[in-house]
C-alpha cells in the first residue's frame, strides 16, 4: 500500500508542476545563466584551476548548488505553506496514509524538480563550452543530493513555525553552504579548522564528488557514503516530524 | 455511532476540553454550540485525529480514535472551518486527490466525482481552479470532498461561518439532504439559528465543558419557553415563563415597554453562564 500512497502524494505534485512547467523551467535558468556568465565568461577567463579552465571547475559546483536550492525550496516552502497557511496538509493527515508515504511522495517530487534544474544547467554549461563527463555515478550523486536536501526541506517545513523563520533558515543554513562548500573554490583553501567544519556539510561532498567524476579525478567513495548517510538520516527525521505533527 | 468518554485536552496547562462525556446516535445531526474558545473545534480536531487527546477515550462506529487510526479515518469525513482546498488544483482534481488517498479504484473514483459534483451543483465548475470559485462554492466542494469515500460520519466545523444568508441556507439544505441519506452529522456552530434549524440534539459547551445537553425544545423548556425582556436601570432584564399566559400576567402591571417572545438557545446559554454566546 505504501507504493500507491506515496504515488498519490507524488501525483499531486506532478499535476501542479505540469501546470506551471514552463514557468518553472524558465525560472530555473536565470541563476545558473548568471553564474555561468559571471564565473565562466567574466571572472573565469582570468582564472586557472588545477591547470584547467575555471568554467570546467565551477559547473559541477553550480549543479550541486542548484540541486540543493531547488530540492530544498520546492519541498520546504510549499510544505511549510501547506502546513501553516493553506492548511492543505490536513488532507494528508486525515487520510489513511502513513507519514512515510507523505514524506516519500514529497521528497521524490522535490528531487525530480532538483534533477530538472540540474539538467538545465548541464545543457547551459555545454552551450558555454564546458566539457564534463556525465556517467552513472554523476547521476547518482545528483539524485542523492536532491533527495537529501528535499528531506531537509521536509524537516524544516514541519518544525519551523513561521514563514519568516523559514526564510531565516535559508539565510543561516542554505546560503552559507552555497558559498563555503566548494561551489566556487576548493574548500581546501580555507583555514584548517574552517575546512574541517565545512567537510562535515553535505553540499561539500556533493560538489567534490560531482567535480571529481566530471573532471576524471579519483572516485570519491567517502563522499558518496556521506551523502547516503545524510539522505537516510534526514529522510528518517522527516518521517518522525510528520508523525509528530498531531 | 460516536462515544466520548472523559475526553480531555490540555494545551500547556490550559484546559481546552475537560472530561467530555457524550454519545451521538446513528443518523443524528448533533450540534456543539458555544462561544469561540469553548472547546468545540478542539473536540472536533481530537475526533478527526488532528490533535491527540490528553486524556479519555473516543469511539467512532466502535473504533477507538487513537488505537484504530486507519479504520477511523475511513469512517469519517471532515469539513474544517477554514478553507483547506488545494488552490493549485481544479475542482475535479481536489476530489480526485481525495479518492486516490482513500485508494478508490479509478472507475469508482470517476463515477463518485461526477455524482458528487451533481449533488453539490458544481458540475459546470469541474475544470476550474479552486481560486476561481466563490466562498459558497468552495464550502460545497469541501463537503463533496469529505463525502468522496462514503464515510458514515461527517464532521462539520462551523460549516456556514462567513457565508451570506442565502448560501448559508443552501448549505443547511445540503446537510439535511445528507442526513436524510443516512449520514450521522456532528457540527459545531456559534450561530443559534443554525443549531435550532438543523440539529436533532444540541450540546452547549463553555470553557471546555459540556454544560447542557438535549433537543433544542428540551433545552428551551428548561429555562422557560417564553421570555420577557424589560429595560431597567441595570440593563436588560430577562424573565422566563413556561407559557405566554404567565408572561402576560407578569407584565400586566408594567408601565414601561417590554418585549415578549419565544425563548431561544441563546437564552439558554445566557441563563446557564451569565454571558452571551458571542461574548
Amino acid at each position: 500500500m505504501i507504493k500507491i500512497d506515496f504515488y498519490t502524494v507524488f501525483w499531486r505534485e506532478m499535476v501542479v508542476l505540469k501546470r506551471r512547467l514552463w514557468k518553472f523551467l524558465v525560472s530555473r535558468m536565470v541563476s545558473p545563466f548568471l553564474y555561468l556568465v559571471a564565473f565562466g565568461w567574466g571572472l573565469g577567463r582570468s582564472i586557472q584551476m588545477n591547470g584547467g579552465n575555471y568554467l570546467q571547475f565551477v559547473v559541477p559546483g553550480i549543479i550541486a548548488l542548484s540541486a540543493m536550492n531547488t530540492s530544498f525550496n520546492s519541498v520546504g516552502t510549499s510544505l511549510n505553506m501547506s502546513r501553516l497557511y493553506h492548511k492543505t496538509l490536513e488532507e494528508y493527515l486525515i487520510a489513511p496514509i502513513s507519514a512515510f508515504s507523505v514524506v516519500l511522495g514529497n521528497v521524490l517530487a522535490g528531487s525530480l524538480r532538483g534533477i530538472l534544474s540540474s539538467v538545465i544547467i548541464l545543457g547551459l554549461a555545454y552551450v558555454f563550452g564546458a566539457k564534463i563527463t556525465v556517467n552513472f555515478w554523476f547521476v547518482l550523486v545528483v539524485l542523492l543530493t536532491c533527495f537529501l536536501f528535499a528531506s531537509l526541506g521536509v524537516v524544516a517545513a514541519m518544525t519551523i513555525d513561521s514563514h519568516e523563520d523559514m526564510s531565516n533558515f535559508s539565510t543561516f543554513v542554505i546560503l552559507p553552504m552555497s558559498f563555503l562548500c566548494g561551489t566556487f573554490f576548493s574548500s581546501e583553501k580555507l583555514p584548517r579548522l574552517f575546512h574541517y567544519f565545512v567537510e562535515l556539510l553535505p553540499l561539500t561532498h556533493a560538489s567534490q564528488s560531482l567535480r571529481a567524476i566530471a573532471l576524471g579525478y579519483d572516485f570519491p567513495a567517502v563522499s558518496l557514503l556521506v551523502l547516503f548517510g545524510y539522505s537516510l538520516v534526514l529522510f528518517a527525521a522527516g518521517v518522525i516530524v510528520v508523525r509528530r505533527v498531531r | 455511532m460516536i462515544q466520548l468518554q472523559q475526553l480531555s485536552k490540555d494545551y500547556a496547562g490550559i484546559k481546552a476540553v475537560v472530561n467530555l462525556n457524550l454519545e451521538i446516535k446513528k443518523g443524528e445531526i448533533f450540534g456543539l454550540l458555544g462561544p469561540n474558545g469553548a472547546g468545540k473545534t478542539t473536540t472536533i480536531r481530537m475526533l478527526t485525529m488532528l490533535t491527540k487527546p490528553s486524556g479519555g477515550k473516543a469511539f467512532i462506529n466502535g473504533y477507538e480514535i487513537t488505537r484504530d487510526l486507519f479504520d477511523v479515518k475511513k469512517e469519517i469525513g471532515v469539513v474544517p472551518q477554514h478553507m483547506n482546498l488545494d488552490i493549485e488544483m481544479t475542482t475535479w482534481e481536489n476530489l480526485e486527490l481525495h479518492g486516490r488517498l482513500h485508494k478508490m479504484p479509478k472507475d469508482d473514483r470517476r463515477k463518485r466525482i461526477q455524482e458528487l459534483l451533481d449533488y453539490v451543483e458544481l458540475s459546470d465548475r469541474a475544470g476550474d481552479l479552486v481560486g476561481k470559485l466563490s466562498g459558497g462554492m468552495r464550502r460545497r466542494l469541501m463537503i463533496a470532498r469529505a463525502l468522496m469515500h462514503y464515510p458514515h460520519v461527517l464532521f462539520l466545523d462551523e460549516p456556514t461561518v462567513g457565508l451570506d444568508p442565502q448560501t448559508r441556507r443552501r448549505i443547511w439544505d445540503l446537510i439535511r439532504r445528507m442526513n436524510n441519506d443516512g449520514m450521522t452529522v456532528l457540527l459545531t456552530t456559534h450561530y443559534i439559528e443554525e443549531a435550532e434549524m438543523l440539529c436533532h440534539r444540541v450540546g452547549i459547551m463553555d470553557r471546555g465543558q459540556l454544560i447542557a445537553l438535549g433537543t433544542p425544545e428540551e433545552l428551551k423548556k428548561r429555562v422557560g419557553e417564553v421570555v420577557v425582556e424589560s429595560l431597567n436601570q441595570g440593563g436588560t432584564e430577562y424573565k422566563f415563563f413556561a407559557d405566554r399566559e404567565q408572561a402576560l400576567k407578569y407584565v400586566g402591571s408594567f408601565k414601561q415597554n417590554v418585549i415578549i417572545r419565544e425563548s431561544n438557545l441563546e437564552d439558554v446559554f445566557v441563563e446557564l453562564t451569565g454571558r452571551k454566546v458571542g461574548d
